[in-house]
């Protein structure tokens, strides 16, 4: 039994950061999509990089989070998080770097209003784990668009018009059922996907008409189409690997965060599962991110759900990129747990010049961050509205996220997890196999997306 | 109702689950793969000849079986045993469940056993034989399983009847997967295939992805048999040559060692998997088994002259001894996990190999880099 020993770089040879201290920003305010998986992401990077003997300067406007409490940075500002107190901040703590992917996309936001406001040159401040320009594409419709252009990767065909004789031509050589976006109007307002004639009508000139440019863009729908995502880590040296992916229940048209998500995925075949793992790497890459990433997909449906859905037309590519988020996302946090392969501390350890091949594994203690992590298990997400504390709200589940929590289970069988998940749900003894006495008095409440799952069980039971 | 099926390993340990595929026994090297994608390739991998795969990811058979995803023409594997297998496939091109995949071509499978307990005693006693029967098989004893006793009977007379079959380590599987006859691989490409660049892949138990890339990458491709002496194959006018993965210990296959030593130096060659280890005995190394192998599509390689890690798809049992290779041939690659040999070259011979798949399928597809390596090699041959 030998062994080849060396491994031919040390850390010595590579170009390191050099930082010595570091500025952290947090995620601010718990919010609905943005929630305690940032508390715990900040905390496991300051952790991390004391590790690496940095000093951790840590930026949060929450004090209920633990990131907050004494021993997890060296120094902690309990301030707003605004471009006037970062460079207050800044001024007297000099950072050499920020370090703004593990704080949502609150973190991000304050990032690039602090290079806006001049503060990185200022200070000369590096930007540590993305790069400003893939923060700003990331974030832009239309950047993004000419990013994946660009990068030779798959975005849903779309046309932009801006007047409603346009559209309707446009319209009909598409076809409907047709995603409408308006330019530059805030959230989306004013878009929607239409399915009718009436509802195309009233949406586009709503959009053309709210758009300060009067533009509209027509793309088609993917509603009903697979949902896909990928967990990504990049290091300096170009090394990637993907910690997971994860395959949604609830198919496009359902935001992530509603949705029931299973990992690892399960209906894809190693083609496909490849496919999507190649162009992870691909997109990570292109996008220079040195530390984590999560990029989702949509891949065509079931030719019954195509059936159903009654779509239209012909891919032009086996596969569509939807999003990519370049940062530490609240799937990574699900991601992380998942797995067990600790995402917030390495993509820490890799801002800061460590590569994957020189961070440990903490699990295994003898083997590197430098492998995928094989499941012999399948893991459930499942959502939790807080729809009980909201009797009067609009249980509807649509493309904005409502969900204000989430529980995981593993098991080793898919129906199991189901199940853990749902009884982890802590609605009163529910099972899967529970029902709603008032069903019986108003099936219109069986259709409500946030009770499919126990309608799913309902028609199990037959 | 299935009928109860068992694992009988080698150090008397059984196993009781459902019986699936072919309801028939079967023996072979019992081992583990713990990719979570791929079970058709790994299937119709001819790696696996004479080996019973147990899948570590628990849910198999979800999407089905489908025309594309063959490696080759059969099932390969003596054996199939996972934790669960799904009778309700869901995937557009499925056309068979994996179920009635391993029936029509006879293989048997167990469901429903615990394979993490399987695994983990491979894990820390090493890989070693085993026998798959059911109540319905015939073989070893057609005893009705109903007490615990007849249970104890029917395992001991599998243990029995285990002892008997010759070890994995004693047998050429290689000649069982090879072709009979040379073809060439001439399925359309868009890519116009040059006779200049001629690859001749010496069939160890090659797998179909290897044909497809080389194909796709405008190379004329022919598959030889492994019995194919180095004359028939210089006949051919070759460019480069393959030698391909395979099945067995390499330490018994001295043909092939002598007649890749007849070919280094003749022609540019790259060797995958078996094919690393035929050329590294080739040139005087020595290979050891592993304890329990490396199979599985995230196994971190190293590529020594740059530092990079690759994510690589592996399934070997056998390795190449770092300390015995001869002056010249040199570790280009080495796993990070174990720290094992995983690519060789020579400092002046037109020779590149690597232990691990570089034509994926399953797993990564990070390396199929190498083949461009390789063709430059081929290239810079000629010139």
């Amino acid at each position: 039994m030998t062994k080849v020993a060396q491994r031919s770089l040390q850390a010595g040879d590579r170009m390191g950061t050099g930082a010595s201290k570091v500025l952290v920003i947090g995620s601010g305010p718990i919010v609905i999509g943005q929630a305690a998986e940032f508390d715990y992401a900040g905390t496991q990077a300051c952790k991390a990089l004391r590790e690496e003997g940095i000093t951790t300067v840590l930026a949060n406007s929450n004090p209920a989070t633990i990131m907050t409490d004494r021993g997890i940075a060296d120094v902690v500002y309990i301030e707003p998080l605004t471009v006037e107190v970062m460079d207050r901040i800044i001024a007297r703590e000099r950072p050499d770097g920020i370090l703004p992917t593990l704080g949502g996309q609150t973190g991000l936001n304050l990032a690039v209003a602090i290079a806006d406001a001049g503060l990185l040159d200022k200070y000369s401040v590096r930007l540590l784990g993305t790069p400003l320009e893939t923060i700003r594409s990331a974030e832009d419709r239309e950047l993004f668009s000419k990013l994946l252009a660009d990068m030779g990767e798959p975005a849903p065909p779309s046309i932009t018009v801006s007047s409603m004789d346009e559209a309707r031509k446009m319209a009909q050589e598409m076809g409907l059922p047709l995603a409408v976006r308006p330019a530059y109007t805030l959230g989306g307002t004013g878009g929607g996907l239409v399915r009718t004639t009436k509802e195309f009508e009233a949406i586009v000139s709503g959009g053309l008409s709210a758009s300060p440019i009067h533009q509209v863009l027509l793309e088609r729908s993917l509603e009903g189409w697979k949902e896909i995502e990928y967990e990504v880590m990049r290091d300096s040296s170009d090394n990637c690997i993907t910690v997971c992916n994860m395959e949604n229940l609830d198919p496009m048209g359902v935001h992530t965060g509603d949705s029931i998500t299973v990992a690892p995925s399960q209906t894809l075949t190693d083609k496909e599962y490849q496919m999507l793992r190649s162009a992870s790497l691909r997109i990570i890459r292109a996008l220079g991110i040195e530390g984590g990433c999560n990029v989702q997909f949509a891949l065509p449906p079931h030719p019954v759900v195509d059936k159903a859905i009654g779509s239209n037309w012909e891919p032009n590519a086996p596969y569509y990129v939807i999003e990519v988020n370049p940062r530490v996302s609240r799937s990574s946090a699900l991601a992380s747990k998942a797995t067990g392969y600790p995402i917030a501390r390495v993509a820490s350890k890799i801002a800061v010049g460590k590569r994957l091949d020189e961070i440990p594994n903490v699990v295994t203690q003898k083997t590197l961050a430098a492998f995928e992590p094989a499941l012999d298990y399948c893991v459930v997400k499942i959502p939790r509205w807080p729809f009980d504390k909201f009797p009067a709200g609009d249980r509807g589940i649509t493309t904005q996220m409502k969900a204000t929590g989430e529980v995981m289970a593993i098991e080793r069988c898919f129906e199991a997890a189901l199940q853990k998940a749902v009884r982890s749900l802590e609605m009163a003894g529910r099972s899967l196999m529970w029902e709603d006495p008032d069903w019986r008095r108003d099936d219109s409440l069986l259709s409500q997306p946030s009770q499919a799952i126990f309608d799913y069980g309902q028609s199990c039971m037959v | 109702m299935s009928n109860d099926a068992y694992l009988v390993l080698e150090d008397g340990s059984v196993y009781r689950g459902e019986a699936f595929g072919a309801e028939t026994s079967g023996y072979g090297e019992v081992v583990f793969n713990t990719g979570m994608t791929g079970y058709q390739e790994v299937l119709t991998d001819p790696s696996y000849a004479g080996q019973i795969v147990i899948l570590t990811y628990p849910l198999v058979g979800n999407y089905g079986i489908n025309a594309m995803d063959f490696e080759s023409r059969r099932i390969q594997v003596a054996g199939f045993v996972v934790r669960e297998h799904s009778e309700h496939p869901s995937h557009g091109l499925s056309t068979s469940t994996l179920h009635e995949f391993l029936a029509s071509q006879g293989i048997p499978g167990i469901t429903g056993v615990d394979t993490r307990a399987i695994t983990r005693r491979l894990r820390s006693q090493g890989v070693m034989m085993g026998y798959i029967y059911s109540d319905s098989t015939d073989t070893p004893a057609p005893l009705p399983v109903t007490s615990s006793k007849s249970t104890e009977a029917a395992s001991e007379q599998a243990l029995a009847r285990l002892r008997g079959v010759p070890k994995y380590g004693d047998v050429d599987f290689v000649k069982s997967v090879t072709t009979g006859e040379p073809y060439g691989w001439d399925v359309p490409s868009d890519v116009p295939a040059s006779k200049h660049d001629r690859i001749l892949v010496a069939d160890f138990g090659l797998k179909y992805n290897i044909l497809r890339l080389l194909r796709g990458r405008g190379c004329e491709v022919m598959a030889v048999p492994a019995t194919a002496s180095a004359g028939d194959m210089m006949s051919l006018n070759p460019a480069g040559i393959v030698l391909s993965p395979g099945p067995g210990d390499p330490a018994l296959l001295e043909y092939m060692v002598s007649t890749v030593h007849n070919l280094i130096g003749r022609v540019p060659i790259m060797g995958i998997c078996l094919g690393h280890q035929i050329l590294a005995r080739s040139l005087g190394s020595d290979t050891f088994k592993l304890k329990f192998g490396h199979r599985g599509a995230n196994h971190p390689v190293q590529d020594l002259s740059t530092g990079r890690v690759y994510i690589t798809a592996q399934n070997h049992g056998y390795a190449v001894d770092g300390d015995s290779l001869p002056s010249g041939l040199e570790a280009t690659h080495v796993n990070l996990n174990d720290g094992t040999v995983e690519g060789l070259r020579h400092r002046d011979l037109p020779v590149l190999t690597i232990q691990y798949h570089s034509e994926a399928s399953p797993g990564p597809r990070d390396s199929e880099y190498l083949f461009d390596r390789f063709l430059e090699m081929v290239r810079d041959n000629r010139a």
